[in-house]
């Protein structure tokens, strides 16, 4: 049975530097909530984690 | 013979959301490969598809329409087939082409006017009646929805949209406002086939989940089905032909006697199915992702049969 390696990864909220901890492995571009400030963050890099605050709403974004 | 191997999967985005998570685990599942395209970082030299053309599809998950459709329309040109394919994000991502397929196609949605200056939006809102919603013709999840009651309202919006706004805001779009019971209806179309539908609760005018709508489950009825096969045909460009994209129908109940009718309102075409999973049962990223890799498929056959 094949199981998925753990991950764990945390790194500094760009925004309140709270600690943020991802327990899955991202994928590059997801987004992300810092659970302290509640900002939306983009995964820039998995190894070594690194976040930045995800780009705001746009007019022409939607589903 | 020997199984042809999986189609190899493109996915179009500008940010990883929990849909686009969701999908990229049913492609594995189902042992397709899945490579992330993020918009932001792409470059297409327009005379030579050879970079592109190792995709058998790409699947659109963009939230911006503007980069969705150019992006889309290349890989077309280049020969990749497209969920969606352009012509339906050009209809579904902006609300007067989506109104002008309904009305043209017989598909019961809101009375709709559009003008193309102030004042005559104006005269449009009060010859629709109040309350009347004015709508930016781009844009989705609820976001700048004006319901106005009366003249003075109606004036202050369209000066606002006519001061403040975009270009985009000069094409007002005026709609009916439909006096629904506290809901609104969202049908999830793969293809022709609508594979399950939720209930938006709301004390808000405004249902969507984005607003805070909670979603129930929704049993689709035989006339809910045909409604929303001919709107999404609709939609498509062909009412004659079976509808070739994914798609999430939104309706509402308008009063009618004692009872209601359903009216389309607006058609999505990379729709958010997050809170829909649970309240319906169904695997809906599992049904977009058999459906695209079904679309590469047919692809594939045509393309060994010329």
């Amino acid at each position: 049975m094949n199981v998925a390696p753990a991950f764990s990864a945390s790194c500094e909220c760009p925004e309140c530097a709270a600690a943020v901890t991802v327990t899955r492995r991202p994928l590059r571009g997801e987004v992300v909530r810092c659970g302290d400030c509640n900002c939306e963050l983009e995964v820039t890099r998995i190894e070594p984690l690194s976040l930045e605050v995800a780009p705001p709403v746009q007019e022409d974004w939607g589903e | 013979m020997t199984d042809s191997p999986a189609p190899r999967v493109a996915m179009l985005h500008s940010r990883i959301r929990v849909e686009e998570r969701l999908l990229c685990d049913e492609f594995a599942a189902l042992g397709a490969e899945c490579e992330l395209l993020d918009t932001r970082e792409l470059i297409f030299d327009i005379h030579d598809p050879s970079p592109w053309t190792r995709f058998d599809v790409v699947i659109d998950r963009c939230i911006s329409q503007t980069n969705a459709l150019a992006a889309v329309r290349i890989f077309e040109r280049f020969g990749v087939p497209c969920v969606n394919p352009s012509r339906v994000i050009d209809a579904c991502g902006d609300k007067l082409t989506t109104s002008l397929l309904l009305a043209g196609a017989g598909v019961p949605t809101p009375r709709t006017r559009i003008a193309l200056d102030a004042t005559s939006a104006l005269a449009a809102v009060e010859q629709n009646g109040y309350p009347a919603v004015l709508k930016p013709t781009v844009g989705s999840w609820g976001r700048l929805l004006a319901r106005v009651h009366d003249r003075d309202a109606a004036e202050a919006i369209i000066e606002h949209k006519a001061t403040l706004g975009s270009v985009q805001h000069g094409v007002y779009y005026v709609q009916e406002y439909v006096n629904k019971p506290g809901r609104d209806l969202r049908v999830f179309m793969i293809g022709d086939r609508a594979i399950c539908g939720i209930v938006r609760n709301s004390e808000h005018w405004i249902t969507n989940t984005a607003r805070g709508g909670k979603a129930g489950v929704l049993e689709i009825t035989d006339e809910l089905s045909s409604i929303c096969t001919l709107a999404a045909r609709a939609v498509c460009g062909d009412v004659d032909s079976p509808c070739p994209a994914v798609l999430a129908i939104d309706l509402l109940e308008s009063p009618e006697g004692s009872g209601y009718s359903l009216l389309v309102s607006e058609i999505n075409h990379t729709m958010e199915f997050r809170n829909s999973i649970a309240p319906t049962g169904v695997n809906i990223p599992r049904e977009i992702a058999q459906w695209t890799l079904s679309r590469a498929r047919t692809a594939q056959t045509a393309g060994a049969i010329a």
